[in-house]
């Protein structure tokens, strides 16, 4: 589970709309054969219509989120051990539940954990509460460095699956302050940007210094000459950290 | 996932006397910009667990993001 802290709170609705990855077990309220079990887990893969279930923190209408994979792991009669990939905001509870009502047998969830959330996975130093604790103590306390810095990550590792626009020395002040990015600002771009993606927008030495929707595709932002790139939505980089332009 | 390829529009050198990689950060500039990849034991909320990191971190603001179950 991704916790942020300090400046970096302000990623939160960037990192609520990744992507997700969940290992869930799923318990079927009947018998049915591998084969049609791994026939109607393919139907599943792809775009889905999915109502949020009663109890729900958002409006109750159908919406389409995208099940990018489901792989059937193991299974143990009526338990299947499922690993999936889908976009932010599947109800996986929901998604046992239709699974089992295609099969005609019904399904609910058992247990679920999630394994990863956009770049953050159990494989990216994920940390206990206890090494918090004791990280925190043994830096506090006796000045070791090491520990705490496996436990706080810097907010770029979060974002790293983003795509990355960098920019300018002298372009960062102005971004900072709230500004769009305007093309001249830019050095380097990742392929792949469409209009509307969300896009992270990095200094030369590596520093987050916001997110922004992109206005333009990655191949625009390098051709064009003039023109807006990326409207700035979140801006993690305090400024002043760069000189201003009209400073230099 | 794909993997993303870097479209060069101009080079340029970085000034070393402003800003510094995320890799040369101290303890204290890391937690005020920190992330923590939590491994969040089973019971206790995503919200329970939050606020017991604030009484640990000298943190202001602390978020989450994720519950797995709608609050």
């Amino acid at each position: 589970m991704p916790i942020t802290l300090n400046k970096a709170v302000k990623l939160i609705p960037v990192l609520l709309k990744e992507d997700k990855e969940y290992i869930c077990v799923m318990k079927l309220h009947g018998d049915v054969s591998d084969k049609k079990l791994k026939a109607v887990l393919r139907e599943f893969q792809g775009p889905i219509y999915q109502r949020p279930p009663l109890r729900s923190a958002v409006k109750r209408t159908v919406r389409i989120r995208r099940i990018y994979k489901i792989d059937m792991l193991e299974r143990e009669n009526r338990y299947v051990l499922l690993k999936i990939w889908c976009e932010a905001g599947t109800y996986i509870r929901k998604l046992c539940h239709d699974i089992g009502e295609v099969l005609g047998i019904g399904a609910h969830m058992y247990e679920l954990r999630r394994t990863r959330a956009g770049s953050l996975s159990e494989k990216t130093n994920m940390v206990t509460l206890q090494d918090v604790v004791d990280s925190y103590v043994l830096w506090k306390e006796h000045g070791i460095e090491d520990y705490i810095r496996r436990v706080i990550l810097p907010m770029e590792m979060a974002v790293e699956h983003i795509p990355k626009v960098v920019i300018r020395d002298s372009a960062v002040d102005a971004i900072c302050h709230g500004a769009a990015l305007a093309v001249p600002g830019i050095l380097h771009v990742e392929t792949g940007i469409r209009v509307n993606d969300i896009v992270a927008i990095f200094t030369l030495k590596g520093e987050l210094v916001a997110i922004g929707k992109a206005r333009m595709r990655s191949e625009e932002m390098v051709s064009s000459k003039r023109g807006i790139a990326v409207k700035t939505t979140q801006v993690l980089m305090p400024p002043d950290t760069y000189p201003p332009l009209w400073r230099q | 996932m794909k993997k993303r390829e870097i479209l060069i529009r101009t080079e340029e050198e970085t000034d070393p006397r402003y800003g510094k990689p995320p890799s040369e950060r101290n303890v204290e500039e890391l937690i005020e910009t920190g992330v923590i990849n939590l491994d969040k034991p089973v019971g206790p909320s995503s919200h329970e667990v939050t606020a017991w990191i604030k009484r640990i971190l000298p943190v202001k603001k602390i978020a989450h993001a994720g519950t797995l179950e709608p609050p």
